[in-house]
Order: C-alpha cells, then structure tokens, then sequence
C-alpha cells in the first residue's frame, strides 16, 4: 500500500509497497492510459510524471511515489487538449497508438524543461522511447509544433 | 487464395428499420430465411448518421478511416456524419483477416459498389419526396438536391420509406464514379482512430477487464512444440500474496503443448510467482536446435534438387547455364526477426451466457476460431472474439495462439482469465520470422543478355505450419508457402527463370514460424536485389540501366487487369524516378555512397510498384554503417487516405532500416536468446535519416501500402554499402563485423 496523488486525488494503491507503480495504476487504480511494454524501464511506454520529472512506472516501486505527485496521460490536460496533445494530432503522429501516452508523457517533461528543444535534445530526450510502428519522424515533427506554438503563446 | 478472402455475397439489400436504414449484403444461406437479416456495412439513421461497420483490425493503419471514406464517397454522405463501428467475429462477416497489405485493395471494390447502391437508392427515394425526376437529382454531402430543393439522407429514411434490391450482376455494373468524381478518396483527412490514441481512452487488449477475473501469467516451455509437464513444484510461490494455484493446461487443439499457467488476484502476484514455481519438462531434440543447425539444415536442402516445390520452371533453364559465356552464383542469408510489437499478447477469455467470449487484439479471426473451438470443445458459433485497438500487428496477431491457454484456463477454472505475458515471454513465444538461405544463380550470353535465372529459397514456413489449405500448388504440383517464397517470382525479364521454394522443416518443428511484417518479399528480395546489383558490376553495367533494361514488361511482365495493369514498365518508372530524386550518377563524399532496390511489394496479382535510394556512409574503421537519407518512390494505384499511405510508406520504411542494421535475432538451444530491449535493439528515434517519400499520380485501382517500402530498404542500404566503400555484405542483419570482413577481401 502506498498513498500518493494521482491526477490531483489522493489514492492509495492495494498491492504490496514493492508492486510497481505501474500495474498500481493500472490494475488497483483502474488508469488503463499508461503502458506496459518491457517492464525493464527501456520501452517508455509506462512514462509518467513524479513531481513533474518523466519516469518508468514499470520501474518504480509504488513505494516510491508515497507522498509524491503522480501524473498520468490521463491528467495531463483536462480536456486532453495540452498543447502536446493537439500537435500530435496535427501531425497524425500515432499509428498503432500503443506507445503514445508514454512519448507524450516524455515529449511534456522535455518541453517544460526546454521550452525550445533543438532537434539533437528531442533526440536525446525521446531516444529511450520505442516507436514499434517507427512514427519517430511525425513524433518529432508534433514536438517542434508544440514548442513553437508555446512559444509563440508565452 | 483470393477466392478464399472474397466476401460471399447474393446481391444487395436496403431495408428501412426503427432506427434508420440498413444496407447489406444478403450472403447465400440467409437468403433463404424467412425475414431478412443482411450483413450490414452500413446504416443511416434519421439523424443522418452514417455507421460504417469495419471487420478489419486496427493496428495503427487508420482502416476504418479508409473504408469508410470508400463507402462515403459513392455514397455522397457528409464525412463529418460518418462514424466507424470496429465489429466482433461473427460467421456474417465473412472471412476476417487483417494482413498482406489487403485491406483496401481488398474492399475497394465491394465498398465503392454498396456506396453507389445507396445512393441510387437515395435518390430515387429522395427524388419522390421532391416530387422530382431521380436524373434530375444529384446528391452530395448527404442530401439529395432538384431545382433548387433539398431533402437530407436522415429525412429520406425518416420516412421508412427506403427499400431496394440489387442482384449480384446488377452491383457488379453499378456505376462507380471516375476519379474526377472523387470528393473523399485521395483528399487529405484526419484519421478517426487517433485523438484516443492520444489520450490514454483508447482500449487494447491488454485494457480489458471483466469483474470476477484472475490474472494468469505462463511459464513458457523450453521447446514450442516438443515439451511435456513432467512435474510442478509451487511450493516458494505459495509465500506470494494472492497467489491462487499453477495450472497444467491440457490441450485438445495442440497449440500449447507442455505449458503451465500461474494463477493470482493480481498480475503482479501472478508475474512474481511464476517466478519462483518450478516446472520440470520433458523436451524433444529441438531442445538443442540453434540457429547455426537451421542454417545448415536449409543449405543441406537448397542442395538437394528433389527439395520442396517449382514455383516457376520455363524450359530451358539449364541449356541456358550450359551455353551460358559466363554465369554468376551467390548466396544470401537473413538471421531470425522479431515482431516486438509494443503490447505483449494478452487474452482475457470467460464464459457467459454459454458463449465463450474472447477479449484481445488480433488479425485473423477466422484462422484461430476453428482452433478455439477444438480446445473448447464447443462449437466455433459459442465462441466471439471481441475487438480491440492492437498494440502492434505486424503479423503477430496473425496468429492467435495467444487465445488458446487463456481460454483454456477459464475453462478449466470455471472463471474469467486474464492471461498476460511479459516482454520475455511474449518474445520466447513469438511465431518470428524465420532465418533463411537462398542461392541466385544468372546465366549471361553474348553481349552480357541475361538468359536465364535460378532462384532457390529455404525458410520456416508459417503458412504450412498454420494455415496450409492457404498454399497455392507450383507448376510441379507441390503446394508452396507463398509467404515464403513472393518476391523471387519478380516482374524483371531474365529469360528462362527457375524460382523453388524449400520448406525448412527443422525451422518448423523447432519453433513457430510466423508472418512477419512484408512477409517473403521481406528477405526474399535481399537475395534479389542484391544479386540484381551484383549481377550489373559482374557485366561492368551501372546497376540502374541494368535493372531498368530488364525492366521491358515483355511477356508475362507485361502486367493485366485488374490490379497490374502496365506491369514492369511502372516498376521501371519508380525506380527511374527515385534515382533522379537521389541524385544517383551524382559525386559524392569518400566512402559514401547510393544504393538502389525495387520491388513489386507483396504478390504478383496485387504488385505495388515500389523503389528505394538509400545514401550511406561506412566508417572503414569500425564498420558502422551510418544512413544519411532514404529516397522511396511508390506507385500503389489511387491513394484513398494520402497522409495515412504516407505513415505507412515512412514507419514500413524505417522498418525495412531496423531489420537490415539494428536487428536480428539467434536461436539458440531452442529459443530465442534476445527476449528484451537490452538485447534486441530496434531503431530508435535518433537513428532516423533523411526521409523523401513520393508517390505517383495514378487511376489504377488501389493496392496495399502497409508493408511494400520494407522490402527494399535493406537491399538498396546493401548496395550502397558496396557503392561507398566496394564491400559486398550477404547477410542479414547487417554487423559492423561483416562490413570489416568484407573490406578486407575488395
């Protein structure tokens, strides 16, 4: 068990301390949005914030996160319309979907570090996030629209 | 095969409802019911909302969004009131499969016929309401429109007035209109499927639940097929909180012989105990097998003539080695491949209401049904596969065997089951791609003419293995994988030209081979368009006049209706214009260089015409191989939804890259030895070079574009490496260690 806030609500998981933050979201908390690709933290489709830094929930003990800030694709925006999310679908970036919440989840900590990342930091920041349908080149290309429409609001 | 895959149909039904209308096919059978039940496509309701009913599954190719828009546009419906239903297996449907690059090539036809019956009958319908001559009428954006009047398709069906037939005959004549006409086929659109892949709400397999479920995770046994239980030591699991009980399945369909499945209230309790439960096998000698042993195995059977089945025999073949003033001989080799599609199977499979329901993403319903039902014992019209959103195709979920020990296990457990694998255990029960060996042979007469072609391929089959009554038969009356084989049977003149296809039937014992992304043309082409290249530089040619001479649509390249209309000379026109867009002949760096392949995609009957430039630089030193850019051109017929075929063209492309440097995998003592991203080390984002994608303007009707730009990508990245640097690399995936080797015998 650990209680932590998930999405801005306080919740507490029902598995043991050491279950992985991942399946505590999940299974116990019913979040279906966040991935399970590797389980060894090197696929990043698990991806979600902890006190706003990107992380590997398959990784992560839930123990973890006590107290911390958990944020999932779910949360990122109310209406699901972060300006991320809005590129992405400009771009038609996803294709099978299943790797998205976990680039997005990257891609949103990468932005709000570096507001106007060059593409050798979208590289480095995105390269541990596997795209099996390979949509790296729309992926990129929604990134730069979100920053450059952030930019252009800020 | 196609005879197989074409929907069964008696002609054409629009019937009013309570809710709307319905238009459908009456298949032979129903027909003669009383009542009438037709396989619906599509509905209107008095709303106007056009519900297109979808039987392909959604892997990331935005099907529905094209099927729809091939119904919307004959039909002249309003696309913002046009909605896509994913549908569950039912026998109505027909065959359900989702693969080969099929799906629009495939419904085109069928879908722009029910789309034009609608609309004749909405406007004769309409043209009543309007008090108006139906040629008067004309209909658009979902209304019917006479001299200055309207009614909306909603209103029209409103009336429950709507009724029509069209035989058989009288839908294959309907008239469809020419591309001028088009209004939604090739016109920029957004895919429907992707805001809630953007959100976290779109559900795969993996997502479903149903209140009551256990969760299971597999112990996998050391062989795919040749394992038995000997014992099951659970004894350090029962210390794991929620840990239920280890299952033996037993398996009347063969599927998944020799396995264990552990049972838990929680995956995590599930995943961790099947950590610590002990399963002792019994296993048969491939056990041992390694991927070495299945090398040498298919070398030992390319060898033996008698081996496997003549897919194309002209006579004179060997007169023409005999006269030949010169001949070259080479062999090409490919390592095992992955499917590593991002969500790891999964099922949830449980009995309600004396039906079986089957929750979980798939590509051919229609194949593991029958499999289904012989390890339930229940007919295959108690069992419903429902479907969801795949985390990744490929091929994968070609085959469901997924299915089997998660339904299975409800059974014997007389609850719900959640069967989950992990990354490791999906990997060690994947149907991979199987290794390969082919052996080129090319006969050169006077002047260089090329006048004869041998081409011998030995490979797993997963289409034997899996799907037999799937085989065509050669010209020697030995049925064949044709999904181990497409891509030899190429659309270049060669003279008298021999293409065998061999079954590697150690491959198929020691694991399951499976259909892989591009399938044959994937790895069949490597040898081809490799050898092509070879070919030029033995008769000092540049290896783009080479290809484009032999290129000439003489004979049977010469291409016909319906799908290959213009044969080789549209292959020849893609490649002229990727060279040109490439600037190939041009200088370049040191050790840089261009490379050229072309290919005809998946199958003869359904060529998309294809070629790609690839420009990379080899640091002599190491070997690495670095990708500067990748010029693809692609002629597929009429692009129904452009920014979708571009997704594809660029995602099969860098899958095309992937394989042929970043992948591969070894067989080893029976499985797989790379089972996670620590070591199988697909292409990642920083990897990807310069991307130019063209397509050519055409009328010809639609062919796939899901698959074709991974078939050449890996050859013409091959041939470049011989341009830069004059190292000629014949295996599969391509090692910086076989680049050094093959510098040092230039």
């Amino acid at each position: 068990m650990a209680t932590f806030q998930l999405n801005g609500r306080t919740v507490t998981s029902s598995g043991p301390e050491d279950a992985p933050l991942l399946w505590a979201i999940r299974d116990d908390l019913g979040l279906k949005g966040t991935k399970f690709g590797c389980g060894i933290g090197a696929c990043g489709a698990c991806t979600v914030h902890v006190d706003g830094q990107a992380i590997r929930a398959c990784v992560t003990p839930v123990s973890a996160v006590a107290g911390a800030k958990v944020v999932t694709i779910e949360g990122l925006d109310p209406k699901g319309a972060h300006p991320l999310q809005t590129a992405w679908i400009a771009t038609q970036a996803p294709q099978c979907g299943y790797c998205q919440s976990g680039q997005i989840m990257q891609a949103a900590a990468l932005l709000a570090a570096t507001p106007k990342p060059t593409d050798a930091e979208i590289d480095a920041a995105m390269n541990g996030n596997l795209c099996r349908c390979m949509a790296y080149v729309r992926i990129k290309k929604a990134i730069k629209l979100a920053a450059a429409k952030t930019g252009a609001r800020a | 095969m196609n005879k197989l895959l074409a929907p069964s149909r008696r002609g054409f039904m629009i019937a009013a409802t309570a809710a709307g209308a319905v238009f459908g096919f009456v298949t032979p059978g129903a027909a003669a019911e009383a009542g009438f039940e037709p396989t619906v496509w599509y509905s209107i309701d008095p709303q106007g909302i056009v519900t297109v009913n979808v039987i392909r599954a959604e892997m990331g190719q935005h099907v529905g969004t094209a099927i729809a828009r091939i119904v919307a546009d004959e039909l002249e419906a309003d696309w913002d009131k046009v909605r896509i239903v994913s549908v569950d297996s039912d026998p109505k449907w027909g065959y359900m499969v989702t693969g080969g690059s099929w799906s629009v090539w495939q419904s085109y036809p069928l879908m722009s016929q029910a789309g034009a019956a609608g609309r004749i009958a909405l406007i004769e319908a309409g043209a009543k309401l309007l008090g108006a001559d139906p040629k008067a009428c004309v209909a658009r954006k979902g209304m019917v429109t006479a001299g200055g009047k309207s009614v909306s398709y909603g209103d029209i069906v409103a009336k429950r007035g709507l009724k029509a037939a069209f035989t058989e005959a009288e839908l294959k004549a309907m008239p469809i209109k020419p591309p001028s006409e088009r209004r939604l086929i090739g016109r920029e659109t957004q895919a429907r499927d992707i805001p809630d892949k953007t959100n976290g709400k779109g559900l795969y397999g993996l997502d479903a639940v149903v209140p009551g479920m256990v969760y299971a995770r597999p112990k996998i046994p050391p062989t795919r097929n040749e394992s038995k239980v000997v014992s099951v030591d659970d004894s350090a699991a029962k210390a794991v909180p929620g840990y239920q009980r280890s299952l033996t399945l037993d398996d009347p369909s063969g599927t998944v012989p020799g396995w264990v499945v552990v049972v838990a209230d929680s995956f995590v309790a599930a995943d961790r105990a099947a950590e610590l439960v002990k399963v002792t096998w019994a296993n048969g000698d491939t056990a041992k097998v390694s991927e070495a042993d299945l090398q040498a195995h298919a070398a030992k059977l390319i060898a033996d003539p008698k081996a496997g089945a003549m897919v194309l025999n002209d006579a004179g073949v060997d007169s023409a080695f005999g006269a030949a003033k010169s001949s070259l001989e080479a062999t090409y080799t490919t390592a095992s491949a992955l499917h590593f599609q991002m969500e790891p199977v999964n099922a949830l499979a449980f009995e309600k209401d004396g039906v079986f329901e089957i929750h979980t993403g798939n590509q051919w319903q229609s194949l593991i049904l029958p499999t289904l039902a012989k390890a339930l014992g229940r007919p295959e019209d108690k069992i419903v596969m429902r479907t969801y959103l795949l985390g990744g195709g490929f091929g994968r979920r070609l085959n469901g065997d997924y299915a089997v020990p998660a339904a299975l296990a409800s059974k014997a457990l007389g609850k719900p089951v959640k069967l989950v694998f992990t990354r490791a255990d999906d990997t060690l029960f994947d149907s991979f791609r199987s290794p390969s060996v082919q052996k080129v042979r090319m006969a050169f007469g006077d002047g260089g003419k090329v006048t004869a072609m041998e081409h011998h391929a030995c490979a797993g089959w997963p289409t034997l293995v899996m799907a037999p009554f799937f085989m065509p038969k050669g010209v020697d009356g030995a049925a064949y994988d044709p999904f181990a084989i497409n891509g030899a049977n190429h659309w270049y003149t060669v003279g008298a030209h021999r293409v065998r296809a061999v079954s590697n039937d150690l491959a198929n014992r020691a694991f399951r081979p499976g259909w892989l992304r591009s399938v044959g043309p994937g790895w069949t082409n490597w040898a081809v368009e490799s050898f092509m290249d070879e070919a030029a530089h033995a008769q000092k040619a540049d290896p783009l006049a080479f290809r484009l001479k032999l290129l000439d649509g003489a004979g049977r390249n010469a291409g016909a209706p319906p799908s290959a209309v213009g044969g080789a000379k549209r292959q020849a026109a893609v490649l002229a214009r990727v060279a040109k867009s490439a600037g190939y002949g041009g200088k370049l760096p040191k050790d840089t260089g261009i490379g050229l392949a072309t290919t005809f995609g998946q199958e003869r009957d359904m060529p998309t015409w294809i070629a790609c430039a690839a420009r990379v630089r080899v640091d002599r030193k190491s070997g690495e191989v670095k990708v500067e850019s990748l010029h693809l051109a692609v002629d597929a017929g009429a692009v129904v939804h452009p920014d979708g075929a571009l997704a594809q063209m660029e995602g099969a492309a860098l899958w095309g890259m992937s394989l042929a440097l970043f992948e591969g995998a070894t067989f080893a003592n029976g499985q797989i030895a790379e089972t996670n991203l620590d070591s199988y080390t697909p292409l990642r984002m920083a990897d990807v070079p310069e991307l130019h994608i063209d397509f050519v303007e055409s009328p010809e009707p639609p062919v796939g574009l899901g698959e074709p730009a991974t078939t050449v990508v890996g050859p013409a990245i091959g041939n470049a490496i011989f341009a830069a640097v004059g190292a000629r690399v014949r295996h599969l995936p391509i090692r910086p260690d076989a680049v050094l080797a093959a510098l040092k015998t230039t």
